[in-house]
């Protein structure tokens, strides 16, 4: 008040200024605030003239009258705080203490002007502290209204930038925590959006912030862990695993053995799943900050004594004989064992002789299975560390003793502990120097035996596979010597076998050995002994000195196709895989597409499966070769096909031409799948040889009536290649020629279902790259879903272009697949479907139905519900389809709207039900299991809508609970189980 | 039907030892086949009941060993099915609302035609005789879900657990 008395004295107030204060204070009109605001800034008058003009108002006896004075200064301060002096801030800060002392009703723009002044650049030393003081000394901010204290939160925040919070932590940590846990359901029709996570972040944030909080912040979350409110604990739990960030042993010193005993007992006593995952995140950063705190020279580490408080509560249970509460204990520890290699240290040592001890006490499989795997925790923790010095690694005085519990393990007659057992290996055996020449020889000859395990051991077979694969990438010599001569004897063995008898023993064995061979490819050396064992098998059998069949060949493409995938991350690895396999089973492929070749296994050799996995060997060996060295691959293999160019091939003296692309020779152009996996599967700047020739003859091919699977090939093969192709005068020269192809082939006879697959696959290949002739295509393809003979191809093309290829047109063949493309083609094209569907002739209807049931369901559901609603009366009607194609996806649509629309479900109510009961009786079992779903997902809709339809639905579902199916009888429990809740009490 | 106990008071057995629990079951080829009809067999029975939540601990019938496959006999062509179900202690005074949920959760999920027993595992329970033969008298059932404290309390046994 004497601040602006003396400012007041100092001048007269200026005309216009004295208006404007007049109308604002008295006439109660708001412009006039941003008119003074507006003057100020411009330069018009100062600060000071505005306080000289308010002068009377200030001092008005009536509270609601100076009120507004003050407001008015606030609020041209809201505005102008940046052109203040320091000594013009020094003054106003002092008059704004002063009115904190004033009538409540002025207090809210008193704290709007002090917010104003905490935003000055000029703010003098020591002022925020002034003011922060007075706040909190003369206000209860806690029972201010909360508009206003946002203010006096702002107020804070700004002065936080300055660091100048020091006297005032607890009263901060008051005013603050009293909203500590958040308690919080947003509003109906709440416009603001915020949610209660929101608030729970936000307030997290303030509470973590700093380490001075600490004394008053732990009681406080220890309280709350301790307090029977499951959202409490986990709030609790996970500030304070927050604050760890920021603490350091000062702060928790104190703390640690009540926070350890609340921690313990959430995890010993878990009632959710989530506390106890939170309890042990928590044990973890605790850990992790005592680990990383430096200590002065005289301190003590608190490190250790908090370690050994949590041994002497866990290890004497994982001692007990009835084994209650072992998990527990052991997640408490190896969580604490996982926060530094310090804390794993000193746990590990303590707790490794106790359960190798254990182990030999209990006799019974499962016992010794639960204390291995604890075993095998702490030997998985030793990994996050690494230790530079062999004589420091915890490990090394154990490791006999682990070797010889592990071989137990794996020679146990249960297979449960054998499992364990091989998964400790390979653990083992990550450790760097730790495994003996001896150990290895002796873990290989187990891995050996478990590789050979009959059909109801399968999963400790997949698990040795495993191992083998992993440890043979760390020890390459050893598998080398130990095991890879003792596979191949295995391979020869059954090769000679197989001349004899043909038992199923045999049969199985052989598959086991090709599948232990592929597993073990797990490092360049082993590549280069297992791949030419593969391939030399494969030989063998095409010069008739092993009799093989059908399963044998797709094993070995598999083998191979599996060693093929292994030397992706190696490149030289992957050019000598490319250029050792593929020669060979090009040479194989083409002696068998010789005409005048007629051996039982050259007739294999060309069957679909089997071209379509040697295709897969081939496409996995150039995937992930390097620009370079593809450009090498392809000048020998696109002439192999087009000038019949043998000369790369090993064994070539074949006894006629090889000719795919002409005339004449169907098993030579069943080849082309080969040359399709093989090109499209080349990066995108591998320029290939005689492209133009190429392109011409695969669209000549793939029209080409009476051998679907080369004109698919061809078809595909063009589409890959076209998909890839640089916009441009060739591309378009490409497109058109395509196109006048399948016209031509539309309009013939006999063509007509090669030109429509050609048509699939090229408007496949533009769709996925946005070309602008997509659309065209698409047109097309709309268009023939009326036509007699090729509609309902049509309606199921729509499924090839929305779903993902396996072979040709993938990202991982460097195809340009548009990432939203689905999403795409649904907005441009199905409106036309939809009007297409009402104004097709009722034949001709389900063709549209179907292709729109293909679009709709391999659409993102996110992206799909938004749009379903408007779709919502044709899905309705598509119920009374009898296509079970429509019927399945219709209700694949319906079931998500059920969850997430229930409100617009609820007006068909009747109509949903009456349909889906119809179908749960439908003669196919995916709709009757589709249909039961929905049935399940109505029981979403608000319960007075369903409450009438409750004993017919429960009476109509009896029948299903007696369908002949297995997975029909579980929908129908499960649905009928839920209708039985509603309305019910306790549901 | 059901005598005292529940009633916020500590817990009979407060720290039981708890079983894992068996996995989905895996689908055969027989059973995605349209053709081939797949009876009921004991998993399928062991499937309906091994997730009711028990009535005081967070943990289902089977994490409690309550329920085990081995002690489901069904016979699909008779229309038959017995379960013999283990309380955790011979005291246990849940032991007839466990039968109950057992039984309602077979009621509500298997055919009409079938004839279903519910009954303790013999010597495993103090009032073993009592308790049978409370869930053997469908009247006494019937009325028992009448009433509508023991259905929420069923019906709780019986929701999917969050």
């Amino acid at each position: 008040m004497a601040a602006a008395a003396v400012m007041v004295e100092a001048a007269a107030p200026t005309g216009a200024l004295w208006g404007l204060v007049q109308d604002f204070v008295m006439g109660q009109q708001e412009s006039p605030a941003d008119q003074v605001a507006a003057d100020v800034k411009s330069g018009n008058y100062t600060v000071l003239k505005v306080v000289e003009a308010l002068g009377s108002s200030l001092e008005n006896p009536e509270p609601r009258t100076r009120a507004r004075g003050i407001q008015l200064l606030s609020q041209v301060l809201l505005q102008c705080h940046s052109l203040l002096l320091e000594k013009e801030v020094v003054h106003l800060i002092l008059f704004y203490e002063n009115r904190l002392k004033d009538h409540h009703l002025v207090i809210p723009s008193v704290l709007q002007g002090l917010r104003a002044l905490s935003l000055c650049v000029a703010l003098p030393p020591g002022l925020a502290v002034s003011v922060l003081k007075a706040i909190f000394q003369e206000v209860h901010v806690q029972s201010l209204l909360q508009v206003d204290r946002h203010t006096v939160f702002s107020i804070i925040t700004n002065f936080m930038q300055s660091r100048e919070e020091g006297p005032f932590v607890e009263e901060l940590f008051e005013v603050t925590s009293c909203y500590f846990p958040i308690d919080f359901t947003p509003p109906p029709n709440d416009p603001y959006g915020i949610q209660r996570d929101d608030l729970i972040l936000s307030l997290r944030a303030v509470l973590a912030s700093t380490p001075r909080f600490a004394e008053f912040l732990l009681p406080l979350l220890i309280e709350k862990v301790d307090s029977e409110i499951l959202s409490a604990k986990l709030d609790s739990l996970q500030t304070l695993n927050a604050c760890c960030a920021v603490y350091g042993q000062k702060e928790l010193k104190d703390f640690l053995p009540s926070l350890w005993a609340s921690i313990r007992r959430e995890v010993f006593q878990t009632a959710s799943e989530r506390v106890e995952a939170e309890g042990l995140a928590a044990l973890h950063s605790l850990t992790a900050c005592l680990s990383r705190s430096v200590l002065r020279a005289d301190a003590e580490d608190l490190l250790n004594s908090f370690l050994s408080n949590i041994l002497q509560d866990c290890r004497h249970h994982l001692c007990e004989p009835d084994m209650k509460l072992v998990w527990p204990s052991a997640k408490l520890l190896q969580t604490a064992a996982g926060a530094s290699a310090r804390a794993c240290d000193h746990i590990t040592s303590n707790v490794l002789p106790l359960l190798l001890e254990q182990f030999h006490k209990h006799s019974q499989s499962n016992q010794r299975r639960t204390i291995l795997e604890m075993i095998l925790g702490f030997l998985k923790l030793q990994q996050k560390w690494s230790y530079e010095d062999k004589d420091e690694r915890p490990l090394s005085g154990f490791k006999d003793q682990l070797c010889s519990l592990v071989f137990m393990a794996i020679t146990d007659p249960s297979t449960q502990l054998q499992l364990v057992g091989i998964r400790t290996l390979t653990v083992l055996g990550a450790q760097p120097d730790l495994l003996s020449s001896g150990d290895l020889e002796l873990a290989i000859g187990h891995l050996y035996r478990l590789s050979f395990l009959e059909e109801d051991s399968q999963s400790c077979r997949m698990a040795a596979l495993e191992a083998s694969g992993a440890l043979a990438s760390f020890y390459p010599g050893a598998f080398s010597s130990y095991l890879l001569p003792k596979l191949a004897k295995e391979l020869q063995r059954g090769e000679l076998d197989v001349t004899r008898e043909h038992g199923p023993n045999k049969c199985s064995r052989h598959l086991l050995c090709l599948q232990a061979l592929s597993a073990v490819s797990t490092h360049p050396s082993i590549v280069k002994e297992t791949l030419p064992l593969l391939l030399q098998h494969l030989w063998q059998a095409n010069k008739g000195n092993v009799v093989i069949g059908f399963n044998d060949i797709i094993a070995i493409c598999q083998s191979l196709q599996q060693v093929a995938e292994k030397c992706h991350r190696d490149p030289d690895s992957c050019w000598y895989f490319h250029e050792t396999a593929l020669p060979c089973l090009f040479a194989l492929a083409v002696q068998a597409s010789m005409p005048e070749d007629s051996s039982v296994l050259r007739k294999v050799l060309l069957e679909d499966e089997v071209l379509a996995a040697l295709a897969s060997v081939i496409s996995t060996a150039t995937i992930h070769l390097s620009s370079e060295l593809a450009a090498q691959s392809v000048t020998r293999i696109v002439p192999l096909f087009l000038d019949g160019n043998i000369s790369f091939l090993p064994e070539n003296s074949f006894p006629s031409r090889f000719q795919p692309f002409q005339d004449g020779c169907s098993r030579q152009r069943r080849l082309v799948v080969l040359l399709m996996a093989f090109v499209c599967s080349l990066p995108r700047n591998v320029e290939i040889p005689q492209l133009t020739q190429l392109m011409r003859e695969l669209l000549e091919l793939s029209c080409c009536p009476g051998c679907p699977f080369s004109s698919t090939a061809a078809a595909k093969c063009f589409a890959g290649l076209l998909n890839k192709h640089p916009a441009g005068q060739q591309l378009d020269e490409f497109l058109q020629l395509a196109v006048d192809t399948v016209e031509a082939g539309l309009g013939a006879g006999s063509s007509r279902s090669q030109a429509f697959t050609l048509l699939l696959w090229v408007t496949k290949a533009l769709v996925l790259r946005y070309h602008p002739l997509s659309s065209c295509l698409t047109a097309r393809l709309m268009g023939l879903l009326s036509d007699p003979e090729l509609g309902p191809a049509a309606a199921d093309g729509f499924s090839l272009l929305m779903s993902d290829c396996t072979d040709v047109l993938t990202r991982a063949c460097h195809a340009d697949v548009r990432i939203m493309f689905r999403q795409r083609f649904f907005t441009d094209n199905v409106p036309d479907l939809v009007q297409g569907f009402h104004a097709a002739p009722q034949d001709v209807k389900p063709n549209y139905l179907k292709g729109l049931s293909h679009v709709l369901n391999r659409l993102p559901k996110p992206v799909l519900l938004p749009e379903l609603p408007t779709l919502l009366s044709l899905l309705l009607e598509a119920l009374s389809c009898t296509d079970s194609v429509v019927q399945l996806s219709t209700l694949s649509c319906l079931q998500p709207l059920l969850l997430e629309a229930p409100q617009i479900m609820s007006l068909h109510i009747d109509t949903l039900v009456t349909k889906f009961l119809n179908l749960s009786s439908s003669p196919s079992m995916a709709v009757r299991i589709a249909a039961l779903q929905c049935m399940n997902a109505l029981t979403h809709l608000p319960t007075p809508v369903l409450l009438p339809y409750k004993p017919q639905v429960i009476r109509a579902l009896a029948k299903p609970l007696d369908d002949k199916k297995r997975l029909v009888r579980k929908e129908a429990v499960s649905a009928r189980g839920e209708w039985f809740l509603l309305g019910s009490p306790g549901s | 039907m059901v005598g005292g106990g529940g009633s916020g008071g500590l817990l009979e057995n407060a720290n039981p030892l708890i079983y894992e629990r068996s996995g989905e079951r895996p689908v055969t080829p027989g059973e995605e086949d349209e053709q081939v009809p797949d009876s009921i067999d004991a998993r399928e029975i062991f499937d309906l009941i091994r997730s009711i939540n028990d009535p005081e601990h967070p943990l289902t019938l089977e994490e409690l060993n309550v329920v085990e496959q081995v002690r489901v006999q069904v016979s699909d062509p008779e229309s038959t099915v017995a379960v013999a179900f283990t309380p955790t202690i011979p005291h246990c005074s849940m032991a007839t609302l466990i039968g109950l949920s057992i039984k309602v959760k077979l009621l509500r999920s298997l055919p009409q035609r079938f004839k279903m027993d519910v009954h303790i595992t013999p010597g495993t329970h103090a009032s073993e005789h009592a308790v049978n033969k409370q869930l053997a008298d469908k009247e006494r059932v019937a009325a028992a879900l009448e009433n509508t404290h023991l259905l929420e309390v069923v019906n709780q046994c019986l929701s999917a657990r969050s």
